[in-house]
């Protein structure tokens, strides 16, 4: 080996501590640009393969009856590649042994068993062949414990019958299975069953019918003239507006976990290698000014500036070399742990991809950027460093007498607190960049802490302010009053109130959206109105409340008028003005007074689903079973379940999200104010040395070393604050999606932990190195040259 | 070896007019003030001379540590008054030697390792041992410079000087930070290695003594040569009065 190697290696062995130091906050850098952008990609290259693989359409349509003989003609519609026609419809089921009822999302299977799009893919068992036999979606028969030949009923438009397991499958449709309602998955209570068309065609009267058709385009082929065409051909048949893949539901939510996960991969690494760039920066520097002698004699022997570069290039290439393998050990175990988090939630025939080798490249060319733009000024340094000039000792750093130090006069500080500010003011640059470095750490704590307190104001305002009913009864077709009272009949039930959900097109100008209208009487109790500041509000009797994403994307605001497209029934067009905004986060949603509905669409007073409240919603089983044989009730959504696995779900998640974070910021800081002190300690030993010489006790000496770092990490708490709050107000802004928003709640809990760690860290780091000053070794110091 | 003086003898370096200016702020020192000076092969020169005479200035732009600002100097009759950064640095490596007052060891490279150094980037070196062999260090080869005493060290400079087999061995106060006994061994060694191989070898010092082994005593007053006096009657290190 070359001797200028040995020394790389050996000057690195002596630096370790400060190199793992910053090797840490570059792996850190690594390791999230690995699971944010590793794993975005492998998320979207699985359901790419998938979706190719089983053929996923690109345009969703639906309508209430429309015959085959148009099929044809939408077959015919320029650029279109395949259709596949379908009856669908929900059913509530009834599983032996289970007292709550499950709904079912009840999908006709083609006569000759070969459905041309968004192709169910069997798992085990095989197809149903005959009426009475079905193929379940696999994590439903998983969460039931089911196993082929098990038998359960269903609810076929109020027949009850009973249809055995024969398989199980999987469908690009259904990578992200929630049912009506429900927010997160929950397989126990919602499942998707394949029937053959002939039995789903006679239970619903669908003979030479469909109700639901899905379509793929040729390539380079434009969806929203065709999504137009579309709807032109079913309007007649009671169509909805057909959906792109954007807004169809199981997609959607990979979209936007997609959308997280970039949103951290921009946000994160740039800090982690920003820092990186800085730490690098600092320590080398103070290394090339300690070897000025020994560049002078590399030079003076022959070294060309070039090898001189690149050896001092090199030791921080060591630093990149052991941060980018960390980095990818944590990021791969990372993005491990998070691939088993998706294939919990996700139900993909295989496992999600690993994350793509390109993205372990560029982690590995951008930690070795990060860390060579940091020793690029040093090492150029070195390099020009004239031979004769590096021969002789530096000139010692000027002090001058500014307005700071007549201050520092005024104050009658102490010496030690003199000295401090002095050396502070000595280097104004990297002193701020010091600061800055800690309050990034902050920042990042404050900027994932605002989490669970964001989670726990949807939760609230979502669950517990908005939506109290216990149980939430669907109805297809639309059920007269005369039913809620029927339902408050029942055993076990306190309350029932009526709500109705029409499909909409609301319109303003260019700008539409489909959403589904509510509408609830007034004073409603079971389901309110509640706003972003927990104040509950009624509809106007003559116009329409927006949520504000709705409201924004529709560019209306409070007094415009919006145009509202129903769906459904005789498809009336009616022009109403926005009597208000709300912030929510869940859904788009808009809301019109139950009697102004009734009204507008000159209708009896009616419910598509009614809001019930029980007894004791842990021990209904009397109504449960009473209420699965219900006339066209098509599936009961259960709020109950539903908080507690929402919770659950989210309470698990966030103690490893707030876990992860509280490490990053340990690195940041401790890479830090680690590396800031140490290189304090480095330049200041002799000064350090002289003044215990001088007779100053341990504590004092100690107390000036450490006071500058320290007194840098209390300003940076400000800061970090700051900054955080930007982030996470970003952050809030990047997550929010159609499905769902967050909302920014910064509590003054978030930044006091924020600071407790960092501070915790940057004094733990700064003692460390001031333990060093107990092993000072005064004469040996003193003796040295520099 | 005496006649090595002798105009005859091939002449290693020439200077002509060679003046240095270093301007710091306002102030103006002019450190060499148009030396004109030939050096011959194979012999030892001692320069002498008061602090601040210009002597290192004179060494460095020699050994192509620096350059000038004016006059002209040659390299076996090769011009180096304009060579490039890079013209200075492969002449370095190929010709030159240095030992510096303060030994300029790496410290965290052993005594092979220092001397290693140089035979990485040198042409036909000896080995590290053979060098640190020469200077009567083979003992100390795997020993860290903190673990050596100062004489020590500049003996490992010494073999790092002359592992390359460099035509000039140019040598900044090498005895300057050592006491009477260590400093005589480094001369001494200075003087085999000079006998030895032939190598051209300037020795700044200022301490008068050491004049008494050198071929041709260069006296520096000023920026300028003010003697040169060729010395019959050399004697060894040993029997030099400090
Ligand atoms: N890099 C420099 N910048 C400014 N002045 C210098 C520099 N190097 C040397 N000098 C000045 O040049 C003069 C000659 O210095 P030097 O050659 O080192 O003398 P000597 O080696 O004889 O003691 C001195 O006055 C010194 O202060
Ligand atoms: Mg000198």
């Amino acid at each position: 080996m070359q001797a200028l190697d040995i020394k790389l290696l050996r000057d690195f062995r002596r630096l370790w501590l400060q190199g793992a130091a910053i090797a840490l906050v570059l792996a850190a850098g690594v390791a999230v640009i690995l699971m944010s952008v590793g794993m975005s990609r492998a998320l979207n290259d699985t359901r790419t393969a998938y979706y190719d693989q089983n053929r996923f359409a690109h345009v969703f349509a639906s309508a209430r009856r429309a015959p085959e003989s148009l099929l044809s003609e939408l077959r015919a519609i320029p650029g279109v590649a395949e259709i596949e026609a379908q009856v669908r419809n929900y059913a509530v089921l009834d599983i032996p042994g289970r007292a709550k009822p499950a709904t079912g999302l009840l999908i006709s299977r083609p006569e000759d068993g070969m459905p041309r799009l968004n192709v169910p893919l069997l798992r085990s068992g095989r197809w149903p062949l005959a009426a009475g036999e079905v193929v379940v979606n696999e994590p439903f028969a998983t969460a039931n414990g089911f196993e082929l030949g098990d038998p359960f009923s269903v609810n076929l438009n109020g027949r009850k019958q009973v249809l055995t397991i024969t398989g199980t499958a999987l469908s690009p449709e259904f990578i992200y299975t929630i049912g009506p309602g429900a927010l997160i998955p929950q397989n126990e209570t919602f499942g998707i069953l394949w029937l053959p068309a002939e039995v789903m065609d006679a239970a619903f009267g669908m003979t030479g019918a469909f109700n639901t058709v899905a379509l793929t385009v040729l390539p380079r082929v434009s969806v929203e003239p065709i999504k137009d065409q579309v709807k032109l051909l079913l309007d007649p048949y009671g169509a909805t507006t057909p959906l792109g893949r954007d807004l169809q539901q199981s997609n959607a939510f990979l979209d936007a976990e997609i959308t997280q996960l970039e949103v951290l991969a921009y946000v994160l690494p740039p800090v982690f290698l920003g820092i990186t760039v800085f730490l690098v920066n600092m320590v080398m520097g103070r290394i090339v000014q300690l070897e000025r002698s020994e560049i002078g004699l590399l030079k003076a022997v022959g070294y060309t500036d070039y090898e001189i570069c690149l050896h001092y290039l090199m030791l921080a290439g060591l630093i990149a070399l052991i941060g980018v393998g960390v980095g990818w050990i944590a990021g791969t175990w990372l993005a491990h742990s998070m691939a088993q988090i998706y294939a919990k939630y996700y139900d993909f025939p295989f496992l999600v991809f690993g994350v793509p080798w390109s993205v372990y490249a560029w982690s590995a060319v951008l930690g070795l950027a990060a860390t060579s733009v940091g020793a690029l000024r040093s090492a150029l340094g070195a390099a020009r460093l004239a031979p004769a000039v590096a021969m002789s000792p530096p000139a010692p750093p000027r002090y001058k007498r500014n307005l700071m130090d007549r201050i520092v006069a005024y104050l009658r500080l102490s010496q030690p607190s003199r000295m401090i500010l002095r050396s502070l003011m000595r280097w104004p640059l990297r002193a701020s960049m010091t600061m800055f470095g800690m309050s990034l750490a902050v920042s990042v704590l404050v900027a994932s802490n605002f989490f669970p307190d964001s989670m726990d104001e949807i939760i609230d305002t979502g669950f517990y302010q908005s939506n109290r009913q216990d149980v939430l009864l669907l109805f297809d077709p639309d059920v007269p009053l005369a039913a809620m009272e029927e339902v408050a009949r029942l055993p076990d039930v306190l309350q029932v109130e009526p709500q109705q959900y029409q499909p909409v097109t609301l319109s303003r100008g260019s700008h539409e959206k489909q959403v589904s209208l509510s509408s609830m009487p007034n004073g409603a109790d079971l389901a309110r109105i509640v706003d972003g500041d927990g104040n509950i509000i009624t509809p106007d009797p003559f116009g329409v409340l927006l949520s504000d994403r709705l409201a924004k994307s529709l560019r209306a605001e409070v007094g415009d008028m919006v145009q509202v497209r129903f769906e459904s029934g005789r498809r009336e067009v009616f022009d109403l003005p926005v009597s208000g905004v709300i912030t929510q986060y869940f859904g788009l949603a808009a809301y019109v007074d139950l009697n102004a509905l009734n009204r507008l669409l000159r209708q009896s007073d009616r419910a598509t689903s009614i809001n019930v409240t029980l007894a004791n919603p842990d021990a209904a089983d009397e109504f449960e079973t009473r209420i699965k044989d219900f006339p066209r009730l098509v599936g009961t959504i259960n709020m109950t379940e539903n908080r507690k696995s929402f919770l659950e779900t989210l309470s698990s998640n966030i103690l490893v999200m707030t876990t992860v974070y509280a490490i990053l910021g340990t690195i940041i800081t401790v890479g830090v104010a680690y590396n800031a002190t140490r290189v304090q300690l480095s330049e200041r030993a002799r000064e350090l040395a002289s003044l215990r010489i001088l007779g100053f006790s341990q504590g004092e000496v100690a107390y000036i070393l450490a006071g500058e770092v320290l007194l840098l990490a209390l300003i940076a708490q400000p800061v970090g604050w700051m900054i955080g709050a930007l982030i996470a107000r970003a952050m809030t802004e990047g997550f929010s999606s159609d499905l769902y928003s967050m909302p920014l709640v910064l509590t003054g809990a978030t930044y006091a932990k924020a600071s407790l760690i960092v501070l915790a860290a940057a004094s733990g780091s700064v003692a460390l190195v001031a333990l060093r000053l107990t092993r000072l070794d005064l004469i040996s110091v003193m003796k040295t040259r520099e | 070896m005496a006649d090595v003086a002798a105009t005859s003898a091939e002449v290693v370096f020439q200077t002509e007019a060679l003046t240095k200016i270093y301007k710091t702020g306002d102030v103006e020192v002019r450190a060499l003030d148009g030396v004109d000076l030939q050096l011959y092969a194979a012999e030892l020169a001692v320069l002498l001379g008061p602090s601040g005479s210009g002597k290192s200035t004179l060494l460095n732009i020699l050994g192509g540590l620096d350059h000038p600002s004016g006059g002209q100097f040659w390299f076996r009759g090769r011009e180096l008054t304009g060579a490039s950064d890079r013209q200075l640095t492969r002449y370095r490596r190929e010709h030159v030697g240095f030992v510096f007052q303060f030994y300029n060891l790496v410290p965290s490279l052993t005594a092979r390792e220092n001397v290693q150094l140089v035979t990485d980037v040198a042409k036909s070196p000896m080995t590290p041992a053979e060098a640190l062999d020469l200077v009567g260090l083979s003992h100390r080869m795997d020993h860290f410079p903190a673990q050596m005493s100062g004489g020590e060290q500049q003996r490992v400079a010494i073999a790092r000087a002359i592992a390359k087999r460099p035509e000039v061995l140019l040598c900044d106060e090498p005895t300057g930070a050592l006491d009477s006994k260590t400093g005589t061994q480094v001369l001494e060694t200075l003087r085999q290695v000079n006998e030895e191989f032939g190598t051209t070898t300037v020795v700044i010092t200022h301490n008068a003594a050491i004049q008494q082994m050198a071929h041709r005593v260069i006296r520096f007053a000023d920026g300028n040569i003010a003697s040169v006096e060729v010395n019959d009657t050399r004697i060894s290190p040993a029997e030099i009065e400090w």
